[in-house]
C-alpha cells in the first residue's frame, strides 16, 4: 500500500479530511523547499505536492508560473530536485507527490525517471498535460513501480470520468472549475454535482484542487470530498515572505490556519 | 497521429472540446454547403486562386531550372494565413461559438483572424508576445482598427511560444463559449490536420496551374517553415508524387551553430510542446529554449508534427538559412521581380538562390511566396539603413 493510500485510510478512520499543500521545488531555492515541506507537515499538511518547475506550464496561472520562473532562474532541475528529495526523506515520511509536465519526464527518460522516483521515495505523480488518451504507455510501465499515477478530472470531463478513474491510484484530482491554477473567489453551485458524479465511479479518495485559497473556502468545500488541495495561495505567502524575509513563518501560519479549518 | 508525432498533450479540461472539434470538423468536411461556403469566401473575399507567376528574371539570373512563385502574398491581408482562418471561423460559426481567440507572432495570423471576425461580427482577442508587439507595430495597429483586443504577453520569452501558451490558458478558462483559432499546423489533434486541410488549397491550385502551364508536375517545391502551415499547404498534395523533391526552409538566425536560431528540425530533439509531440528546441531537462529569427513568424521553438513525420521518413528535406541570407534574398526578389516578400518567405527565396543554380534548365521549381513584406519594412530598414539615391 502506498504512503498516500495509507494516509487516506488513517484519516478516514478518524473521519478527517486530507490537507494537500503545494510548493514549487526550488522557489526561491531548494534548501528553503526542504524547510517548507517540514514546516507544512508540522503545521498539519497531510500530503505534499512538489512542483517540478517548467518553462511552459499550460495548466498553471500566473502565480505558479512566477514560482517556476524563480526556481528555473536559480538553476533548479530534475536532478537537483531528486537530491533535495533524498535529503528530505532523511527527515520525513510524509507522502510526496510530484506535479510535473510530461515533457520533463519524456526528455529525462521515462524509465530513469521512474527508477529515481522509486529510489528517492516519491509516492505519486500528477501530470497535468497527460490525458487518458496519452497516458497508456506510462501507466503500463508504472505497473512495476510503487508509485501512484493520480488522474485529473475536470467539470468538462462528463462521460470521460468513468474511464479516467477506472484504475485510479492514490487519489483522484478533481479540478474545481474550468481554468488554470489560481485563486478564485467563488465556486459554482454545481461543484457538488460534479463530485458526486465522480464518486459514482470510484471508491478511491477524491481531492478538490484549483482556486482554494482561504479558510472560508475550505470550510465550504470540505464536506464534498476526502481532501482539499491548496497551491497558488501558498505561493502567494512565499512571495510575501521573499519580500519580508520570513517565508517559513508565513507559510507555517497559513497552513496552520488551513489545518484548523479542515480538521474542525 | 503522424507516426510517433502529434497527439493531445493538454489539460483534461480541454479534452471534450477537442473531441467535439474533431467531430464537427469531420462533419463539415463532408458537408457540401460548408465546402461551398469556404470556397466562396476564399474566392470572393480573399481573391483566390492566387497566381502561379513565372519569375523570368530570377530564372535567367540563377541559370538553373524554371522558377515559379506561388503568390500567396496576393491574398487579402497579405499572406496565406487567411485560408485557414476563413475555414476555422466558418467552423466556429457552425458550432455557435461567440468568442474567437488566436495567437500570433508576426501578426499575419492575428490580422487575418481580426479581419474575418470583423466581417462576421464576432468578438475577437489576440495574444501576442510583447517583443513581437514591438517589432510588428503596424500589424498590431491593424488588429486594433479591425476591432480586436490585443493582449500583450510578458511571460517567458514574450514571443510566439508564450502567446500560444496564453491562448491555450485562455481557452482552458473559457472553453464553454470560445473557439481557439490556431494559426499553424501545430497544437493538439485535430488542429494540425485541420489547418493542413484548410491550407492544402495552395498545393491543389499549384498542381492544376503547373499542369496547365507546363503539362507536368514540378521537380522541386520550396517553402519556409516556422510552425509550417504554408509549407504543409503546398507540400501535402504532392507527398505521394515521389519524383517531386520537397524542401522546407527553417530559420537559421545567426547560424545553426550559435544559440540564436529557430532551426527546430536541424538542431532540435523530440519532445512535447503546445499539446503535440514533435521536434523542438529544448535543453537537457526538457525546458523549452529561447529561439531567434529575424522573422517574427518563424521565431517558434516547435514545428508541426506532420513535418516532423515527413522528416523522420525522409520525404521532405529540411534546410536552414540564416538571417543575413534572408535579408539578402528580400532585397534580391524586390529588385529583380518587383515583389517585396515577407521575411518568412525570404527564407524560401534564400534557399532557392542556393538550390536553383544546381538544377537543370528543364527542371521546374515552385517556391511558395507565403506573404508580402510590408509588415517587415521597418525591420529591413533597421538592418540595412537608408538607401542612397543614385
Amino acid at each position: 500500500m502506498s504512503r498516500i493510500t495509507e494516509k487516506f485510510n488513517i484519516l478516514r478512520r478518524k473521519n478527517e479530511k486530507a490537507l494537500v499543500t503545494y510548493v514549487t521545488s526550488g522557489d526561491p531555492d531548494l534548501d528553503t523547499t526542504i524547510r517548507l515541506v517540514l514546516k507544512m507537515e508540522e503545521a498539519g499538511a497531510d500530503i505534499i505536492e512538489l512542483g517540478i518547475p517548467y518553462s511552459d506550464p499550460l495548466a498553471d496561472g500566473p502565480v505558479i508560473q512566477r514560482a517556476a520562473q524563480r526556481a528555473l532562474s536559480n538553476g533548479t532541475n530534475i536532478n537537483s530536485v531528486f537530491d533535495m528529495v533524498l535529503k528530505l526523506r532523511e527527515k520525513t515520511e510524509i507522502p510526496l507527490v510530484f506535479l510535473i509536465y510530461y515533457n520533463s519526464i519524456f526528455r529525462y527518460g521515462v524509465e530513469k525517471f521512474l527508477d529515481n522516483c522509486k529510489k528517492y521515495g516519491i509516492d505519486g505523480l500528477i501530470i497535468p498535460d497527460l490525458p487518458l488518451e496519452e497516458r497508456k504507455e506510462l501507466k503500463e510501465m508504472m505497473k512495476d513501480y510503487p508509485i501512484d499515477l493520480i488522474p485529473l478530472v475536470a467539470p468538462t470531463s462528463e462521460d470521460r470520468i468513468k474511464e479516467i478513474v477506472l484504475d485510479a491510484e492514490g487519489f483522484v484530482y478533481c479540478i474545481s472549475s474550468i481554468g488554470v491554477t489560481g485563486i478564485r473567489d467563488d465556486f459554482k453551485q454545481d461543484l457538488s454535482k460534479f463530485i458526486n458524479k465522480v464518486r459514482k465511479y470510484t471508491d478511491i479518495p477524491l481531492a478538490i484542487g484549483f482556486g482554494i485559497s482561504s479558510e472560508e473556502a475550505i470550510k465550504k468545500l470540505k464536506g464534498l470530498s476526502d481532501g482539499l488541495i491548496v497551491g497558488s495561495a501558498i505561493i502567494k505567502e512565499i512571495e510575501e515572505g521573499i519580500k519580508n524575509g520570513n517565508i517559513e513563518e508565513n507559510v507555517f501560519k497559513f497552513v496552520r490556519r488551513l489545518h484548523e479549518a479542515i480538521k474542525n | 497521429m503522424f507516426g510517433k508525432f502529434g497527439g493531445q498533450f493538454v489539460p483534461e479540461t480541454l479534452m471534450n472540446a477537442l473531441i467535439e472539434l474533431e467531430r464537427e470538423f469531420m462533419k463539415a468536411k463532408e458537408d457540401e454547403s460548408f465546402k461551398n461556403e469556404y470556397k466562396y469566401y476564399v474566392k470572393e473575399y480573399s481573391g483566390r486562386p492566387t497566381p502561379l507567376y513565372y519569375a523570368e528574371n530570377l530564372t535567367k539570373q540563377l541559370s538553373g531550372g524554371k522558377i515559379y512563385l506561388k503568390r500567396e502574398d496576393l491574398n487579402h491581408t497579405g499572406a496565406h494565413k487567411i485560408n485557414n482562418v476563413i475555414g476555422q471561423v466558418l467552423l466556429a460559426r457552425r458550432m455557435r461559438k461567440k468568442r474567437i481567440i488566436a495567437e500570433t507572432g508576426a501578426g499575419q495570423h492575428g490580422v487575418a483572424t481580426a479581419t474575418i471576425c470583423a466581417m462576421f461580427g464576432l468578438k475577437c482577442e489576440i495574444y501576442m508576445g510583447e517583443e513581437d508587439i514591438k517589432r510588428q507595430s503596424l500589424n498590431v495597429f491593424k488588429m486594433k482598427l479591425l476591432g480586436a483586443k490585443v493582449n500583450s504577453v510578458i511571460s517567458g520569452t514574450a514571443t510566439l511560444k508564450d502567446a500560444t501558451n496564453e491562448a491555450i490558458r485562455d481557452w482552458v478558462t473559457n472553453v464553454d463559449d470560445t473557439f481557439y483559432v490556431i494559426g499553424s499546423v501545430v497544437g493538439p489533434h485535430p488542429y494540425p490536420t485541420m489547418v493542413r486541410d484548410f491550407q492544402r488549397i495552395i498545393g491543389d491550385e499549384v498542381k492544376e496551374q503547373i499542369i496547365q502551364k507546363e503539362g507536368r508536375l514540378p521537380d522541386y517545391l520550396i517553402a519556409c517553415v516556422g510552425g509550417g502551415s504554408n509549407a504543409m499547404g503546398l507540400f501535402y498534395p504532392f507527398i505521394k508524387d515521389k519524383d517531386v523533391k520537397i524542401y522546407g526552409v527553417e530559420a537559421g538566425g545567426f547560424g545553426v551553430n550559435t544559440d540564436k536560431h529557430a532551426a527546430t528540425i536541424t538542431k532540435g530533439s523530440v519532445g512535447v510542446i503546445h499539446g503535440m509531440k514533435t521536434y523542438l528546441l529544448q535543453d537537457e531537462y526538457g525546458q523549452i529554449m529561447p529561439v531567434h529569427s529575424i522573422s517574427a513568424g518563424l521565431d517558434y521553438p516547435g514545428i508541426g508534427p506532420e513535418h516532423a513525420y515527413y522528416h523522420s521518413i525522409g520525404r521532405v528535406k529540411y534546410e536552414a538559412v540564416n538571417d543575413d541570407e534572408a535579408v539578402e534574398a528580400f532585397q534580391y526578389l524586390t529588385k529583380e521581380e518587383g515583389i517585396i516578400p515577407a521575411l518568412e518567405s525570404s527564407h524560401a527565396i534564400a534557399y532557392l538562390m542556393k538550390l536553383a543554380p544546381k538544377t537543370n534548365k528543364e527542371d521546374i521549381i515552385v517556391v511558395n511566396l507565403s506573404g508580402r513584406g510590408d509588415k517587415d519594412i521597418n525591420t529591413i530598414f533597421n538592418v540595412i539603413g537608408g538607401i542612397k539615391d543614385e
